[in-house]
């Protein structure tokens, strides 16, 4: 262990000199207090290093000393169901030892290292082992079986010993090779670099997340990386909350970075009640929450983005489907800014330091579908908002993650102020993963491709369109086009405006956003050729069935498909009636 | 405690003086700088090295010799003396008391800068306030623990709203059993504000009787500029203390931020930082979030700490860096609208950008009313489609709009002239608030109330012709 002694205290920033021997990187206990740091520069005036707790009160001379390991965390069986900070701290454990607040130089053990584990062993002795092998099961959580691998960093080798069926904590050995390693429950991994896998797959599956204007619109895949920008009140964190909630992935990791202390909490309230559609257990069974929030040291925001995607990467290696949110990039950017401005460094756009575009893509590329070390198939998804200053797109942020994302959900400031919600806009916002996703869905229903398409050419005629009610008011226009926009009208109330708060619509299945999304568009096309036979728009509008079709997504169950194929003969019912009635009366 | 002294300075620029090499500066440390004259001002440690330590005034520098100065090293963060007695007493920026009477007597010190509560310890807020305010108990609901900021311009009634929800704001009875005798107490962090603004705030606590319960913080315009740096921590340091140590419940008014992040920039440009959006600093964000966050309940104490700050938006520019950054943190903001003022609408809460985030959880059968949460939705729904109306009647004419969008209108008119509307004295239950949203929404279609379930309007809505 290499000891240093502080020659300067700026904020979050401190120098040192004596630490020539530690590492770049490495983690540092700073000061008497032995707070967590990182060395991130190293020059001839000593080692800069990053603070990641509240260092006031901390005096020039005090003693640094390097671990002289890079910054990690623990990987292992009890992550599911924690909270942590952004160095990987469980914040219930802090809690028990400092009370409500946080207090600088407080430890905690990531994970609890005597808790037994049920242990069932897959691997024999006398075999072949190399990273990634699965040497057994544990149940984490009723919903999560634990697949304890062999670390991706281990040699290769033949196993001696492997622990037979039992309990076993974290201390112990499961796996002893022939040539003398020794592997447990948990192995520690540095966040900054990105766990390995065999190889990278298409990304055709898609995360199926109960939101229908994404999963019909704007699809993201299992690997895929989406951005939701949005000026403040516009739904990122419900967006992401929901998201969180219902999507199909089997892991989700939730990082609070740099938000409101209020919305963990939320989650950590909420989160526990709420039951998944598809297994019937505690959603909470399946997450993780990292919360660094705004008022919590900058330093740890920075990190808590990494520690969110490793954990991540480490259930993929099992062969999990893991979907990471992050809140907000933009704070974690924020931090980097910050960071880069203590350290004196020279400035690129708006103060942000010109490394940024190269961490947002180091970032966003350790997200993706692979095929594992152990060879199985496990994905990390990545849902990043972004909070431009503003609202404005144009701005660093939002402008460089575009380039390393290929889905886009912007949030729209007039849909938000409507309580249109989720407010992702329908015209700015694209998803280049919906040709990928396309064959899942034909399974689904053959015409998901086609009536994607109708839906989203209908909304642009309706854009084109009001543009000129605009200026000259509705009444002007011919009763085909008031009728485009009558049934976008029914589109956007009936299909893209979705409750968080309705107990049926909060999820929509697939099945029944296909099966409601024809229904609209076959209402539309029924309508216009009755227009083109000669009924009158009026008639059509005062319809019954059109007031039903705006509340189907909250009255029709996701399980009553019947119904939903009722509302389909309704459609056809009414149409049949107003085409014998105008066909008489042009006969006539 | 008397620390450490030493003599003479390296260099005084500004609020930011350098003093020379000492290994004793702590970072972040209280020091006391002496001039030439004796006078005793307080600053902070905000760089600390083996060679020199960069000291952040709280006062003027006006009056600092190189050479004369003395910097006392105190060994200790910013501290406020807090006890039960400091309730109906006002300090200066700095906690210093200005209205005659001696300290408090209590031994107590705590920190300024307080410490972050953990997520993990935080009580989530659903209990309901009501002010008495329709735009707010119906459209923006706030919940005890909330940071809701008002977003105001120059000019506008903020400060006559905020006197009105301190008036007005009570926990409404759960069933019979009543909570009026709680304890509670307002704190008031004044900012760069004019004198008779503090003067306006003094009077209405009298009128309303509430005096002995509020503690105020004054950092008139008079005062020097970076004094108000220390003012909003002063003032939520003495809350934590009423809320969480003594249990109350406490409403803290702060304004006008808009000061506050002045006194930052300049700071920050005095210490040659670089500078973010309009010359604020990088760190803003994160400055303000410290003093937000601290808005809340934990764990382990009834207290709680709900915060209603005041900024002016520069130009009624709402996506200026200090409304925007508020937003961003804040769990909501009530936006004061120039136009509904000029209309002669009190209190001009602009309908569509208003919004309060906990609302959701704080509303609802057994907190306000079944009907709130749709109600609410489709005001707002119906508030929006009245805008683009009116839009589009500028254009074409009130004549050529079709008779849907007449109605619109009306309701429209309606909606700001008997929902928003309403007196400075004027307390409506949220009853009131709910039934009269039901009542203009009976202007519209039925098929209009989308965001209504039917079984709602089957029960809520005024029969027509009733």
């Amino acid at each position: 262990m290499t000891t240093g002694r502080i020659t300067r205290i700026a904020g979050p920033v401190v120098v040192a000199e004596g630490l020539g021997a530690a590492g770049l990187y490495d983690v540092v206990e700073v000061g008497e207090a032995k707070l967590a740091g990182e060395i991130i520069r190293m020059d001839g005036r000593g080692a800069t290093i990053q603070v990641y707790e509240e260092d006031t009160g901390m005096r020039p001379g005090e003693p640094v000393v390097s671990l002289g390991k890079p910054l990690s965390v623990s990987l292992g069986p009890g992550l599911l169901g924690t909270i942590y900070d952004g160095i990987q701290r469980p914040l219930s454990q802090l809690k028990a030892a400092t009370g409500a607040f946080l207090e600088p130089g407080v430890k905690g053990e990531s994970l609890d290292r005597s808790r037994k584990w049920a242990f069932e062993p897959a691997m024999r002795p006398g075999e072949d082992f190399g990273p990634g092998s699965l040497i057994g099961r544990a149940r984490e959580t009723q919903l999560v079986e634990h697949r304890v691998l062999v670390p991706p960093n281990a040699k290769p080798g033949k196993a001696r010993r492997v622990a037979p069926a039992g309990e076993y904590d974290l201390r112990d050995t499961i796996l002893e090779s022939e040539s003398g390693a020794a592997f447990g429950l948990s192995h520690d991994w540095p966040v900054r670099v990105p766990r390995p896998s065999r190889r990278r797959l298409p990304p055709t599956e898609p995360l199926v997340t109960g939101l229908r204007v994404v999963d019909m619109l704007f699809p993201i895949s299992k690997g895929g990386c989406a951005a939701v920008p949005g000026g403040f009140g516009t739904g990122k964190t419900m967006t992401q909350h929901a998201i969180a909630k219902w999507c199909d992935a089997d892991i989700i990791v939730y990082v609070g970075c740099g938000e409101r202390g209020n919305e963990m909490t939320d989650v950590l309230t909420e989160f526990p009640k709420l039951v998944d559609p598809r297994t019937g257990r505690s959603i909470m069974e399946r997450t993780i929450l990292i919360a660094n929030t705004s008022n919590m040291p900058v330093a740890a925001r920075e990190v808590s983005i990494y520690t969110g995607i490793t954990l991540a990467e480490y259930y993929r290696d099992m062969g999990y489907g893991v979907a990471v949110m992050a809140d907000s990039t933009s704070r974690w950017a924020e931090a980097l800014r910050e960071l880069s401005g203590r350290l004196e460094e020279m400035p690129a756009e708006e103060g942000f330091p010109a490394y940024l575009p190269t961490r947002l893509a180091e970032f966003y590329e350790r997200g993706g579908r692979v095929e594992t070390m152990g060879e199985t198939v496990g994905s990390v998804s990545i849902i990043g908002a972004v909070s431009p200053p503003g609202g404005d797109f144009s701005e660093p942020v939002t402008q460089h993650t575009k380039r390393f994302i290929r889905c886009f959900w912007a949030l729209d400031r007039d849909l938000a102020n409507a309580r249109h919600y989720p407010a992702i806009s329908w015209i700015d916002s694209y998803s280049e993963y919906a040709e990928e996703v396309a064959e899942w869905w034909d399974k689904v229903d053959p015409e998901w491709r086609s009536l994607r398409g109708r839906a989203l050419e209908l909304l642009k005629r309706e854009q084109r369109l009001e543009q000129i009610v605009r200026l000259i008011g509705p009444d002007a226009l011919p009763d085909e086009q008031r009728l485009v926009l009558m049934t976008a009208e029914i589109v956007k109330s009936g299909f893209l405006q979705q409750s968080s708060f309705d107990e049926v619509d909060k999820y929509c299945a697939p099945r029944k956003q296909v099966l409601l999304l024809r229904s609209i568009l076959e209402f539309h096309r029924r309508a216009e050729a009755a227009i083109k036979a000669g009924a009158p728009l009026p008639k059509i509008s005062a319809l019954p069935v059109r007031e039903r079709l705006s509340r189907m997504k909250s009255e029709v169950p996701n399980e009553a498909e019947h119904e939903m194929r009722a509302i389909e003969d309704q459609i056809a019912g009414a149409f049949d009636e107003l085409d014998r009635q105008y066909r008489k009366e042009e006969a006539r | 405690m008397r620390g450490l002294e030493h003599r003479g300075l390296a260099s005084a620029d500004g609020p930011i003086v350098i003093a020379r090499r000492s290994e004793t500066a702590g970072y972040g440390e209280i020091v006391a700088v002496y001039g030439g004259d004796g006078r005793r001002r307080v600053g902070r440690v905000v760089d600390s090295s083996e060679d020199a330590v960069a000291i952040q005034l709280f006062d003027s520098s006006a009056g600092l010799s190189v050479d004369d100065s003395r910097v006392e090293y105190l060994g200790k963060a910013l501290e406020l003396r807090v006890g039960p007695d400091i309730l109906g007493r006002v300090f200066d920026g700095l906690g210093r008391p200005t209205d005659g009477y001696p300290e408090p007597i209590s031994s107590e010190m705590r920190d300024v800068n307080g410490m972050p509560i953990n997520p993990a310890a935080r009580v989530y807020p659903r209990d309901f306030i009501q002010t008495g305010v329709s735009a707010i108990d119906g459209m923006n609901t706030l919940i005890r623990g909330q940071k809701l900021p008002i977003f105001s311009g120059n000019g506008l009634p903020h400060n006559r709203l905020a006197a009105q929800i301190v008036r007005q704001a009570r926990i409404l009875p759960r069933g019979q059993a009543g909570e009026a005798d709680e304890s509670f107490a307002i704190v008031f962090a004044g900012m760069g504000i004019k004198y008779d603004v503090a003067r306006f705030f003094i009077d209405s606590f009298e009128r309303s009787g509430v005096l002995a319960r509020v503690v105020m913080f004054l950092s008139l315009a008079d005062s020097p500029s970076i004094e108000r740096l220390i003012t909003p921590k002063a003032a939520l340091t003495a809350a934590e203390y009423l809320a969480y140590e003594r249990g109350m419940h406490v409403l803290v008014v702060m304004t006008d931020m808009t000061n506050y992040c002045e006194a930052l920039r300049e700071v920050s440009a005095a210490r040659g930082e670089v500078p973010s959006r309009k010359g604020y600093p990088g760190y803003l964000y994160s400055d303000l979030a410290s003093l937000y966050e601290r808005a809340g309940k934990i764990e382990g104490s009834p207290g709680s700490i709900t915060q209603i700050p005041i900024l002016s938006m520069p130009n009624d520019d709402i996506s200026h860096p200090i409304p925007d950054l508020t937003g961003y943190i804040t769990e909501g903001q009530i936006v004061l609208d120039r136009e509904l003022s000029q209309k002669g609408v009190y209190p001009p809460v602009a309908g569509l950008p208003s919004l309060s985030r906990l609302m959701k959880d704080g509303i609802g059968p057994g907190m306000t009313r079944e009907d709130h949460k749709d109600l609410s939705s489709q005001l707002f729904a119906a508030y929006a489609k009245v805008k683009s109306v009116r839009n589009l009647s500028a254009i074409i004419g009130e004549e050529e709009l079709s008779s849907l969008d007449k109605r619109y209108l009306r309701f429209g008119e309606r909606f700001e002239a008997e929902f928003l509307t309403q007196g400075e004295f004027e307390d409506r239950g949220i009853g009131k608030t709910l039934d009269l949203g039901w009542r203009l929404l009976g202007l519209l279609p039925r098929e209009e109330l989308l965001r209504l379930p039917a079984a709602l309007i089957e029960k809520y809505l005024p029969k027509e012709g009733g």
